[in-house]
């Protein structure tokens, strides 16, 4: 149940923050480096790296749980139990994976 | 199921939900979702992969067609399941007939708008037109 409404949820925010982003992404990207220095800015700051952190968390959530749901679609893990272990999995699974990337491109690689 | 009505029970229900239509668009929405599974993890993995993320590395990137056809797909599949999606998330909750036409034709602007912007910087790396 609330990771239904986590991929809805986390489906709306890719949709408008994270193609948001892509697009100011891509078309800045285009306007040579002076323009992509804003970008940049805004990117590097405290907000920026909360909204960035936030979209790739809600990406990883949206594409876990749409795993789940594409399996559900054929009929399968609607059993209450496996059901719900698949459901917690998307969760633990989106945060490690954010983690794990954050960790490598804020400390690794910087 | 009548005489000489050779669908099968399948068939006849599909697209046939309380909304009487939708059987593409709920197609549509999977059929895109694979497509961007893959496109998503192409991204994520490419960028973690670049030496650097500044200006001149993620132009030279783009420039290249294994780089530039995939984000274009992106791009254009990745508007078309946000718009699918969020439609889903506005039939649910504004049932007003009027209401919900001027939300969705505003939605449906705004996704061909930004996939058009997007699109446009994504040309200008790909044909050279920014070092």
């Amino acid at each position: 149940m609330v990771v239904s409404i986590l991929h809805r949820a986390t489906g709306i925010a890719v949709s408008f923050a994270g193609l948001g982003i892509l697009t100011w992404w891509l078309f800045t990207l285009s306007n040579g480096a002076d323009a992509y220095a804003d970008f940049a800015k805004f990117v590097g700051s405290p907000i920026g790296l909360i909204v960035l952190i936030g979209i790739t968390w809600s990406f990883f959530q949206h594409l876990l749980s749409g795993i789940r749901h594409l399996a559900m679609d054929t009929g399968a893990a609607f059993e209450l139990r496996i059901n719900k272990t698949f459901a917690i999995l998307t969760i633990v699974g989106s945060v490690l994976l954010t983690a794990l990337m954050w960790f490598y491109l804020l400390g690794v690689r910087k | 199921m009548s005489l000489g009505d050779s669908s099968t029970p399948l068939g006849k229900a599909r697209g046939l939900g309380s909304a009487k239509q939708g059987g593409e668009h709920w197609i549509t929405e999977r059929v895109t979702s694979i497509a961007l599974l893959l496109l998503g993890i192409w991204l994520i993995a490419s960028l973690l992969l670049l030496p650097k993320l500044d200006q001149r590395t993620l132009v030279e990137w783009l420039h290249n067609p294994s780089a530039f056809i995939p984000m274009a797909l992106l791009v254009v599949v990745g508007f078309r399941h946000a718009l699918d999606g969020v439609k889903v998330a506005v039939d649910d909750y504004v049932h007003e007939p009027g209401t919900n036409f001027v939300v969705n034709t505003l939605l449906l602007f705004l996704a061909v708008t930004g996939a058009a912007i997007a699109l446009f910087g994504l040309a200008r790396i790909a044909f050279g037109v920014v070092g």
